[in-house]
Protein backbone atom coordinates (compact mmCIF):
# COMPACT_ATOMS: atom_id res chain seq x y z
CA UNK A 1 0.00 0.00 0.00
CA UNK A 2 1.51 3.23 -0.86
CA UNK A 3 1.21 6.05 1.77
CA UNK A 4 -0.87 8.55 1.60
CA UNK A 5 -0.10 12.16 0.22
CA UNK A 6 -1.69 15.29 0.79
CA UNK A 7 -1.83 17.05 -2.91
CA UNK A 8 -1.28 20.48 -2.19
CA UNK A 9 -1.51 23.07 -5.15
CA UNK A 10 0.73 26.14 -5.74
CA UNK A 11 -0.42 28.86 -7.98
CA UNK A 12 1.59 30.22 -10.30
CA UNK A 13 0.84 34.35 -11.52
CA UNK A 14 2.84 35.64 -14.20
CA UNK A 15 5.83 37.70 -11.56
CA UNK A 16 5.39 34.77 -9.13
CA UNK A 17 8.75 33.93 -7.66
CA UNK A 18 8.62 31.63 -4.76
CA UNK A 19 6.27 28.86 -6.52
CA UNK A 20 9.63 26.39 -6.73
CA UNK A 21 10.27 27.45 -3.25
CA UNK A 22 6.40 26.41 -1.86
CA UNK A 23 6.65 23.27 -4.23
CA UNK A 24 9.51 21.90 -2.58
CA UNK A 25 8.25 22.82 0.67
CA UNK A 26 5.04 20.58 -0.34
CA UNK A 27 7.34 18.05 -0.92
CA UNK A 28 9.83 18.11 2.70
CA UNK A 29 5.90 18.51 4.61
CA UNK A 30 5.23 14.82 2.94
CA UNK A 31 3.08 16.35 0.24
CA UNK A 32 2.32 15.45 -3.23
CA UNK A 33 3.04 19.04 -5.06
CA UNK A 34 0.75 19.88 -7.71
CA UNK A 35 1.03 23.11 -9.78
CA UNK A 36 -1.66 25.60 -10.75
CA UNK A 37 -2.06 27.96 -13.15
CA UNK A 38 -3.30 31.41 -12.80
CA UNK A 39 -5.60 31.31 -16.69
CA UNK A 40 -6.79 28.21 -15.24
CA UNK A 41 -9.80 27.88 -12.78
CA UNK A 42 -9.22 23.89 -12.37
CA UNK A 43 -7.87 23.11 -9.45
CA UNK A 44 -7.27 19.74 -9.94
CA UNK A 45 -8.75 18.59 -6.83
CA UNK A 46 -6.13 19.25 -4.22
CA UNK A 47 -6.22 19.11 -1.00
CA UNK A 48 -4.89 22.42 -0.10
CA UNK A 49 -3.92 25.62 -1.66
CA UNK A 50 -0.64 28.25 -1.34
CA UNK A 51 -0.50 31.37 -2.88
CA UNK A 52 3.38 31.89 -3.47
CA UNK A 53 5.59 35.05 -3.04
CA UNK A 54 6.26 37.53 -5.80
CA UNK A 55 5.16 40.35 -7.58
CA UNK A 56 2.24 39.39 -9.48
CA UNK A 57 1.25 41.80 -12.38
CA UNK A 58 4.64 43.66 -11.78
CA UNK A 59 2.80 44.78 -8.02
CA UNK A 60 1.10 47.65 -10.62
CA UNK A 61 -1.84 49.31 -9.15
CA UNK A 62 -1.36 47.69 -5.88
CA UNK A 63 0.22 44.40 -4.51
CA UNK A 64 -2.39 41.56 -5.22
CA UNK A 65 -4.96 43.97 -6.97
CA UNK A 66 -4.93 42.57 -10.62
CA UNK A 67 -3.99 38.73 -9.61
CA UNK A 68 -7.16 39.09 -7.59
CA UNK A 69 -8.68 38.69 -10.58
CA UNK A 70 -7.36 35.89 -12.15
CA UNK A 71 -9.56 32.67 -13.24
CA UNK A 72 -7.84 30.82 -11.00
CA UNK A 73 -8.64 33.08 -8.19
CA UNK A 74 -12.87 32.24 -8.06
CA UNK A 75 -11.99 28.40 -7.59
CA UNK A 76 -9.16 29.52 -4.89
CA UNK A 77 -12.38 31.35 -3.27
CA UNK A 78 -14.89 28.60 -3.73
CA UNK A 79 -12.32 26.29 -2.01
CA UNK A 80 -12.12 28.71 0.43
CA UNK A 81 -15.79 29.11 1.61
CA UNK A 82 -15.92 24.81 1.32
CA UNK A 83 -13.28 25.10 3.89
CA UNK A 84 -10.39 24.54 1.91
CA UNK A 85 -6.87 25.32 3.63
CA UNK A 86 -5.27 28.32 1.66
CA UNK A 87 -2.05 29.75 2.45
CA UNK A 88 -0.89 33.16 1.34
CA UNK A 89 2.80 34.35 1.63
CA UNK A 90 3.79 37.74 0.98
CA UNK A 91 2.46 38.37 -2.05
CA UNK A 92 -0.19 35.35 -1.69
CA UNK A 93 -1.22 37.11 1.67
CA UNK A 94 -1.54 40.45 -0.68
CA UNK A 95 -3.83 38.86 -3.00
CA UNK A 96 -6.20 37.13 -0.53
CA UNK A 97 -6.44 40.84 1.02
CA UNK A 98 -6.90 42.19 -1.93
CA UNK A 99 -9.70 39.15 -3.09
CA UNK A 100 -11.32 40.32 0.31
CA UNK A 101 -10.70 36.49 1.60
CA UNK A 102 -8.62 37.82 4.26
CA UNK A 103 -9.53 41.13 6.51
CA UNK A 104 -7.02 44.25 6.65
CA UNK A 105 -4.60 45.41 3.78
CA UNK A 106 -0.66 45.77 2.93
CA UNK A 107 0.84 49.22 2.69
CA UNK A 108 3.78 50.24 1.89
CA UNK A 109 7.00 49.79 4.40
CA UNK A 110 7.40 52.79 6.86
CA UNK A 111 10.81 52.52 6.04
CA UNK A 112 10.32 53.24 2.14
CA UNK A 113 12.98 50.44 1.68
CA UNK A 114 12.98 46.83 0.30
CA UNK A 115 13.58 44.85 3.74
CA UNK A 116 15.29 41.53 3.19
CA UNK A 117 16.31 39.80 6.35
CA UNK A 118 15.66 36.77 9.36
CA UNK A 119 12.73 37.98 11.95
CA UNK A 120 11.78 36.09 14.89
CA UNK A 121 7.65 35.95 14.69
CA UNK A 122 5.54 34.50 17.68
CA UNK A 123 2.94 32.19 17.63
CA UNK A 124 -0.12 33.63 18.64
CA UNK A 125 -3.00 31.38 18.39
CA UNK A 126 -1.53 27.72 18.28
CA UNK A 127 -5.70 26.38 17.14
CA UNK A 128 -5.14 27.05 13.50
CA UNK A 129 -4.77 24.33 10.36
CA UNK A 130 -1.35 26.55 9.82
CA UNK A 131 -0.15 26.86 13.45
CA UNK A 132 -1.45 23.69 15.19
CA UNK A 133 2.05 22.01 15.12
CA UNK A 134 3.17 25.42 17.34
CA UNK A 135 2.83 26.47 20.51
CA UNK A 136 1.34 29.83 21.70
CA UNK A 137 3.83 32.35 22.52
CA UNK A 138 6.60 29.60 20.10
CA UNK A 139 8.80 31.61 18.02
CA UNK A 140 9.66 31.16 14.73
CA UNK A 141 13.17 32.36 12.77
CA UNK A 142 11.68 33.25 9.32
CA UNK A 143 12.69 35.08 6.62
CA UNK A 144 11.10 38.52 5.40
CA UNK A 145 11.65 40.17 1.75
CA UNK A 146 9.20 42.77 0.90
CA UNK A 147 8.64 46.28 0.09
CA UNK A 148 4.54 46.19 0.73
CA UNK A 149 4.36 44.05 3.84
CA UNK A 150 3.02 47.12 6.74
CA UNK A 151 -0.43 45.03 7.70
CA UNK A 152 -3.53 47.60 8.02
CA UNK A 153 -6.25 45.86 9.81
CA UNK A 154 -9.28 46.97 9.86
CA UNK A 155 -11.06 48.59 12.84
CA UNK A 156 -12.80 45.80 14.77
CA UNK A 157 -10.49 43.02 13.95
CA UNK A 158 -11.13 39.68 16.38
CA UNK A 159 -7.56 39.60 18.21
CA UNK A 160 -8.39 35.83 17.80
CA UNK A 161 -8.22 35.99 14.53
CA UNK A 162 -4.22 37.30 14.53
CA UNK A 163 -1.81 34.11 14.40
CA UNK A 164 1.77 35.44 14.18
CA UNK A 165 3.12 38.42 15.25
CA UNK A 166 7.03 39.78 15.01
CA UNK A 167 8.60 39.42 18.32
CA UNK A 168 9.66 42.91 19.84
CA UNK A 169 11.89 45.01 18.06
CA UNK A 170 11.70 42.37 14.94
CA UNK A 171 9.13 44.19 12.97
CA UNK A 172 10.63 44.86 9.85
CA UNK A 173 7.61 47.15 8.27
CA UNK A 174 5.87 49.05 10.94
CA UNK A 175 3.26 46.98 10.68
CA UNK A 176 0.13 47.67 13.20
CA UNK A 177 0.43 45.97 16.06
CA UNK A 178 3.13 44.21 14.94
CA UNK A 179 1.06 41.57 13.28
CA UNK A 180 3.00 39.11 10.44
CA UNK A 181 -0.14 37.11 10.19
CA UNK A 182 -3.71 36.62 9.84
CA UNK A 183 -6.48 34.12 9.73
CA UNK A 184 -10.39 34.73 7.99
CA UNK A 185 -12.96 34.23 11.09
CA UNK A 186 -13.55 30.36 9.95
CA UNK A 187 -9.48 30.01 10.43
CA UNK A 188 -9.04 28.63 6.98
CA UNK A 189 -7.27 30.96 5.11
CA UNK A 190 -3.78 32.08 6.86
CA UNK A 191 -1.82 35.30 5.12
CA UNK A 192 1.84 36.26 6.12
CA UNK A 193 4.24 38.10 5.17
CA UNK A 194 7.25 35.96 6.51
CA UNK A 195 8.58 32.84 4.19
CA UNK A 196 8.11 29.77 6.17
CA UNK A 197 9.02 27.79 2.76
CA UNK A 198 12.33 29.68 2.85
CA UNK A 199 13.03 28.35 5.68
CA UNK A 200 12.40 24.70 5.15
CA UNK A 201 15.26 23.47 4.67
CA UNK A 202 18.58 23.25 7.12
CA UNK A 203 20.60 24.86 4.54
CA UNK A 204 18.57 27.96 4.75
CA UNK A 205 19.93 28.23 8.72
CA UNK A 206 16.15 27.53 10.10
CA UNK A 207 13.33 25.22 9.45
CA UNK A 208 11.51 26.60 11.47
CA UNK A 209 9.06 27.28 8.68
CA UNK A 210 8.41 23.79 8.65
CA UNK A 211 5.82 24.16 11.40
CA UNK A 212 3.53 26.08 8.98
CA UNK A 213 3.55 22.83 6.53
CA UNK A 214 3.44 20.06 9.28
CA UNK A 215 0.62 22.05 10.84
CA UNK A 216 -1.15 21.99 7.01
CA UNK A 217 -0.68 18.42 6.81
CA UNK A 218 -1.91 17.40 9.82
CA UNK A 219 -4.99 19.40 9.19
CA UNK A 220 -5.51 17.59 5.93
CA UNK A 221 -4.92 14.25 7.42
CA UNK A 222 -7.76 14.68 10.38
CA UNK A 223 -10.13 15.95 7.85
CA UNK A 224 -9.41 13.54 5.66
CA UNK A 225 -10.16 10.63 8.35
CA UNK A 226 -13.37 12.23 9.82
CA UNK A 227 -14.36 12.29 5.81
CA UNK B 1 -20.15 58.45 -26.98
CA UNK B 2 -16.75 58.92 -25.15
CA UNK B 3 -15.92 60.17 -21.66
CA UNK B 4 -12.72 60.86 -20.59
CA UNK B 5 -12.63 60.75 -16.91
CA UNK B 6 -9.70 61.26 -13.59
CA UNK B 7 -9.57 59.38 -10.80
CA UNK B 8 -7.74 60.45 -8.11
CA UNK B 9 -7.06 57.78 -5.58
CA UNK B 10 -5.32 58.90 -1.63
CA UNK B 11 -4.17 57.41 1.22
CA UNK B 12 -7.19 57.51 4.07
CA UNK B 13 -6.45 60.16 6.31
CA UNK B 14 -4.54 58.95 9.63
CA UNK B 15 -2.70 56.33 7.41
CA UNK B 16 0.85 56.76 7.43
CA UNK B 17 2.12 58.02 4.56
CA UNK B 18 5.89 57.10 4.19
CA UNK B 19 6.13 58.65 0.89
CA UNK B 20 4.66 61.64 1.74
CA UNK B 21 6.82 61.83 4.31
CA UNK B 22 9.81 61.90 2.43
CA UNK B 23 8.54 63.84 0.36
CA UNK B 24 8.21 66.73 2.92
CA UNK B 25 11.78 66.23 4.46
CA UNK B 26 13.14 66.75 0.73
CA UNK B 27 11.21 70.26 0.52
CA UNK B 28 13.31 72.24 2.95
CA UNK B 29 16.51 70.84 1.40
CA UNK B 30 15.19 73.03 -1.63
CA UNK B 31 14.08 76.11 -0.02
CA UNK B 32 10.70 75.50 0.67
CA UNK B 33 10.55 74.90 4.62
CA UNK B 34 6.74 76.35 4.75
CA UNK B 35 5.14 73.22 3.48
CA UNK B 36 3.42 70.57 5.57
CA UNK B 37 1.12 67.76 5.52
CA UNK B 38 2.42 66.21 2.26
CA UNK B 39 0.17 63.33 0.58
CA UNK B 40 1.11 61.25 -2.49
CA UNK B 41 -2.06 59.60 -4.06
CA UNK B 42 -2.69 58.05 -7.26
CA UNK B 43 -3.75 59.76 -10.48
CA UNK B 44 -5.43 57.69 -13.01
CA UNK B 45 -7.29 59.00 -16.44
CA UNK B 46 -9.09 57.26 -18.55
CA UNK B 47 -11.51 56.77 -21.60
CA UNK B 48 -14.99 55.49 -21.08
CA UNK B 49 -17.42 54.76 -24.92
CA UNK B 50 -21.05 54.73 -22.89
CA UNK B 51 -24.98 55.69 -24.44
CA UNK B 52 -24.76 58.18 -22.05
CA UNK B 53 -22.97 60.66 -19.21
CA UNK B 54 -24.45 59.17 -16.51
CA UNK B 55 -23.77 55.37 -17.49
CA UNK B 56 -20.23 56.20 -18.03
CA UNK B 57 -19.81 58.41 -14.92
CA UNK B 58 -21.77 55.23 -12.72
CA UNK B 59 -19.38 52.45 -14.35
CA UNK B 60 -16.31 54.49 -13.32
CA UNK B 61 -17.62 55.16 -9.83
CA UNK B 62 -18.40 51.10 -9.49
CA UNK B 63 -14.46 50.42 -11.30
CA UNK B 64 -12.67 52.90 -8.67
CA UNK B 65 -14.81 51.54 -5.88
CA UNK B 66 -13.93 47.54 -6.80
CA UNK B 67 -10.41 47.88 -8.14
CA UNK B 68 -9.24 51.41 -8.84
CA UNK B 69 -9.02 51.99 -5.00
CA UNK B 70 -8.80 49.46 -1.94
CA UNK B 71 -11.85 50.57 0.70
CA UNK B 72 -9.76 49.29 3.51
CA UNK B 73 -7.04 52.06 3.29
CA UNK B 74 -7.99 54.08 0.08
CA UNK B 75 -10.41 57.14 -1.11
CA UNK B 76 -11.18 58.13 -4.41
CA UNK B 77 -12.50 60.91 -5.94
CA UNK B 78 -14.19 61.20 -9.93
CA UNK B 79 -13.86 64.01 -11.72
CA UNK B 80 -15.03 64.07 -15.56
CA UNK B 81 -12.86 66.27 -17.86
CA UNK B 82 -14.66 66.60 -20.96
CA UNK B 83 -16.51 64.44 -23.43
CA UNK B 84 -14.07 62.56 -25.59
CA UNK B 85 -13.77 63.53 -29.35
Amino acid sequence: MTEWKPRIGVVTFPGSLDDRDALRAATLMGGEPQTLWHGDADLGGVDAVILPGGFSYGDYLRAGAIARFSPVMESVAAFARAGGPVLGICNGFQVLCEAGLLPGALLPNVGLRFVCRQVECEVVNAATPFTRACAVGERLSIPVKHITGRYHPPAGLDPAQVVLRYAPGHNPNGSEQDIAGVVNPAGNVFGLMPHPEHASDPLSGSTDGLKVFASMREHVETAALVA
Amino acid sequence: MRFRFEVLVSLKDGLLDPQGKAVQGALPTLGWSNVSEVRVGKHIALTVDADDEAAATAQVQEMATRFLSNPVIEDFQVLEVEPAS
